[in-house]
Order: C-alpha cells, then sequence, then structure tokens
C-alpha cells in the first residue's frame, strides 16, 4: 500500500521536473514528424462503500470495501508523409482493495486469498486519423491481472465523418478472453469440478465479445448529440465460484448461472451550451439483457463555467434496474432451482448518485509550470435502495 | 382491452422522434462557428475524471455499456 502512495507521488515529481524545461519555439517551415509527446494524464482516485449483503456470505454480512487507484496515460502522436496523423496512447494502471466480505472465503484463516488485492491492467492502442477524408482507424490491445481473475483484451475501430463533418459514424469491436480461479468458500472445497471447469484445473474461461456503434451529430453552434448502441456476448463461466447460497433447506452451495448472456444497452447523449456559462451535459440509457435484467440510467450535470479557467460541476445520476430471473436472497432458492444466486448487485433496486467537481485550467498553468495545465477533482455519494452507500473521490491532473 | 407497450416499442418510438428531431434541426456549422462546440466540457465522450466512477457502477448495478466505456475484462468480484 505503501508502495503505490509512494510510486504514485514519485510519478508526480517526476512528472513535474520532466515538465519544467521549456523547449525552443521551432520558426522553420520545416515539418517536424517526430513523435511528439501530446499529453500525460494522470487519474487517481479513492472509493469506500458499506453495505448489508454480501454475495460471498450468502446476501447478508457486511460488503465494506475501499479501493486506492492510480493510473497513468501517456499521448504521443506523429504526422506520416502523407500527413495523416498517428497517435499512439500507452496506460497503465494499478488498483489496491480491501474487502471484508472476500475475507469470509475462508474466515478461519487471518487474511484469505484476496483479503487484500492489487490489480494491475496495462493497455496500448494506436490509431491513425485522415484530416482530409475525415476517417480515423485504431487498434488497441490491454491486460489486467489480479489474484484470481486474468484478462487479455484487444480491439479495432473505425469513424468516418459525413461529407460536410458535422456528423460521425463509428464502430469499435472488442474481444476479452479472460480467466477465473475457482477459489471455493472453504466448506465446499470437495474436489468435485465446478460447472465450468470439466478438467478441474482450477480455472474457467469467461469471454466477452462486444461491437459498439455510435453516430454523433452536431445540430447547430450550441446542441450536439450522440447515439450508441453496444451488442454484448459473453461465454464462460459467469458467476463467481466463491459466492455462497443459501437454500430454503438450509444447505450451502456455490452461485450458478447460465454460461452464455447476451446484452443490449443503448444510449443516447445531448450536450447543450447555454449563455456563456453554462453546459448542460445530459445522457440516458436502456439495459436489457437474456438474464431478464432490464435497466433505465439518467444523467444530468451542468459545467458552470465561473470565469475562463475554472468551472464547477454539479451532477444527479438516477439509476433503476429489475432483477434477474435467477436472483433471490438468503434462504429463498429451492432444490428445484436451475441457476440461483444471491447477489444483490443483480437483484431489484433503484441507486441514486450526487455530487459535484471543480476544474482549474490557468494560463500560466498551475504552480507556475506551463506544461501542468488542468487539474479536475471530483466526488461523489451513491446510494442504493437495498442497503449499499458508498463515496467516491477522482482527480485528473494533465501535462501538456 | 388496452394493451400494454413494451420497453423495445418505446424505445424504437423514442428513437424515431429522435431521428425527426434531427433530421428536420440540423443546420451546416462552419469551423469559425464552432467555438462552443469545442469547448473541452462539450465533448460526447466521458472524461477521464470520470473513469473510477463508470469502474465501480459497472461492478455494482447489473447493466453496463452504451457510455464509450469498456465492455469488458476485469472481474469486479469484490
Amino acid at each position: 500500500m505503501k508502495k503505490i502512495c509512494l510510486t504514485i507521488v514519485g510519478l508526480y515529481l517526476g512528472l513535474l521536473t520532466a515538465f519544467s524545461q521549456t523547449t525552443q519555439k521551432d520558426t522553420s517551415t520545416y515539418k517536424n514528424r517526430k513523435l511528439k509527446l501530446e499529453e500525460v494524464n494522470l487519474v487517481s482516485s479513492y472509493y469506500q462503500q458499506d453495505g448489508d449483503h454480501a454475495a460471498v456470505t450468502g446476501g447478508t454480512g457486511s460488503q465494506h470495501l475501499t479501493n486506492l487507484s492510480g493510473s497513468i496515460d501517456v499521448k504521443l502522436s506523429k504526422r506520416d508523409n502523407k500527413n495523416r496523423k498517428h497517435s499512439f496512447i500507452f496506460d497503465i494502471g494499478v488498483d489496491h482493495y480491501t474487502s471484508a466480505s472476500t475475507d469470509k472465503i475462508n474466515p478461519a484463516t487471518i487474511s484469505s486469498a484476496s483479503r487484500n488485492d492489487t490489480r494491475i491492467y496495462p493497455s496500448l492502442s494506436w490509431s491513425v486519423e485522415n484530416e482530409n477524408k475525415g476517417t480515423t482507424f485504431g487498434a488497441g490491445a490491454s491486460y489486467s491481472r489480479e489474484v484470481d481473475y486474468f484478462a487479455h483484451g484487444a480491439s479495432v475501430n473505425f469513424a468516418a465523418k459525413t461529407k460536410d463533418r458535422s456528423g460521425e459514424f463509428s464502430i469499435n469491436a472488442q474481444v476479452y478472453l479472460d480467466k477465473v480461479k475457482l477459489i471455493r468458500p472453504i466448506e465446499l472445497r470437495d474436489g468435485n469440478p465446478i460447472p465450468g471447469d470439466g478438467d478441474n484445473n482450477g480455472y474457467a474461461p469467461r469471454n466477452s465479445y462486444s461491437t459498439s456503434l455510435s453516430y454523433a451529430q452536431i445540430i447547430n453552434q450550441r446542441l450536439q448529440v450522440m447515439f450508441l448502441m453496444d451488442l454484448v456476448y459473453q461465454k464462460g463461466y459467469l458467476g463467481l465460484p466463491f459466492h455462497r447460497v443459501y437454500l430454503t433447506d438450509n444447505s450451502v452451495h456455490i452461485e450458478h448461472l447460465p454460461d452464455r448472456r447476451f446484452k443490449m444497452p443503448l444510449g443516447f447523449r445531448a450536450n447543450y451550451f447555454l449563455g456563456d456559462k453554462f453546459i448542460i451535459r445530459s445522457f440516458y440509457r436502456y439495459y436489457q439483457d437474456d438474464w431478464g435484467l432490464k435497466a433505465h440510467t439518467f444523467d444530468l450535470e451542468t459545467a458552470i463555467k465561473l470565469t475562463p479557467f475554472f468551472s464547477v460541476t454539479p451532477f444527479y445520476r438516477f439509476y433503476t434496474q429489475q432483477a434477474i430471473d435467477y436472483f433471490a436472497p438468503y434462504e429463498a432458492h429451492t432444490v428445484a432451482d436451475t441457476y440461483f444466486t444471491s447477489n444483490y448487485d443483480l437483484s431489484r433496486f433503484d441507486s441514486h448518485f450526487l455530487g459535484a467537481g471543480i476544474k482549474f485550467t490557468p494560463p500560466k498553468g498551475i504552480l507556475g509550470n506551463p506544461h501542468f495545465n488542468m487539474i479536475e477533482v471530483r466526488y461523489g455519494h451513491y446510494n442504493r435502495t437495498n442497503d449499499l452507500s458508498s463515496n467516491v473521490v477522482s482527480m485528473n491532473l494533465r501535462f501538456k | 382491452m388496452k394493451q400494454k407497450r413494451s420497453p423495445r416499442s418505446f424505445c424504437a418510438l423514442l428513437l424515431m422522434a429522435g431521428c425527426l428531431f434531427i433530421g428536420n434541426s440540423c443546420k451546416t456549422v462552419k469551423e469559425y462557428q464552432k467555438s462552443k462546440l469545442n469547448d473541452a466540457e462539450m465533448s460526447l465522450s466521458s472524461r477521464k475524471v470520470e473513469k473510477p466512477e463508470l469502474n465501480f457502477q459497472s461492478y455494482r448495478e447489473g447493466a453496463s455499456g452504451a457510455n464509450t466505456g469498456k465492455l469488458g475484462g476485469g472481474c469486479g468480484c469484490n
């Protein structure tokens, strides 16, 4: 934990030093095609939650959890001899969390497998933009590792602007090939394979294939909108092996869910510049999947420009979902049920997320450093109607 | 007998209404008229500072996606 904090502080100081030297302006007509540093973003956050329906203990028990995260992304760009712009983004993030419920996988031990865990997730992406044609093509790869979960991802994307440059269509295809380590609750380690672990090798696959389509359109000088649609198909072990389910006869089992899931979220965004000081951002999403979950999300935030360089952004988000067909609370499932879970993330609930952010972009830079050009801090309080609440504070520092 | 309207038909209606609205009200905006649209706060994609929020929401809620974020990978085990 201390190491992570020191690493993040070290990265901040390193960047401040790296940007503290100014370069001389190029006044010649020569077009620089060398790779140049466009921007560096540091994002860190602290998340803390409390609740009484932990899935590890069958829908009862503490959900206390804290998560400290830090990530850095570096964007580089260069022009090729056809004057197309190539962008490269390298991103690496680290999460460190503590979880009270995960400690109940084996309550007899002082600290079980993921009582404390660290997740590392690097990614790399490349894109090439042809400004004359209005097209962009890109590809990316990602990796994520934690004690009981490994993910490998790849993506390709393409975007094309309309002739008058007022609309843009984009398509993004992603694949994630994940592996779940089958850590069972201590009382259920009987040696029998878990469904999905036919080879009994201790791991089960979980693959996700998705396509995202979007269309953005400028309506007038103050309004732009975007339609979004994702098609997601998941296959493999989609439950978690340490989630307990207690049946009506008081017997305990491992959560069991179907091995396929098809999801379809549809989204709509509209941003409007009102007067000279207010920017209204709105978002609506309808979601449906073949496990019986339907959900609506409404999000509204207003950026208020108190000065050209300082803005305050209050926001509110409302979310409502129906339960999946396979959810029931503690000791409510029967032996006749084929699929069962007591994970309250998949139950019926509403949630409210309320907070505010501040953003500071002084023309001479922060702390007098012209390269350190933006700081944004945001806080939100989240409340779910099934007794879960959380707080999250996040910060973005940008160097250009 | 009164028929109940399904969420799917409601979404189709909303989409059609949106297309009609866009079709009728779009104006060609020239580059020099885009000063407000080019403001960083007007971006239609999620901002970097929102990433941790989108991350926890995708774990704590059954629905995810359609917000230009990632659609898989990562456990959300806790």
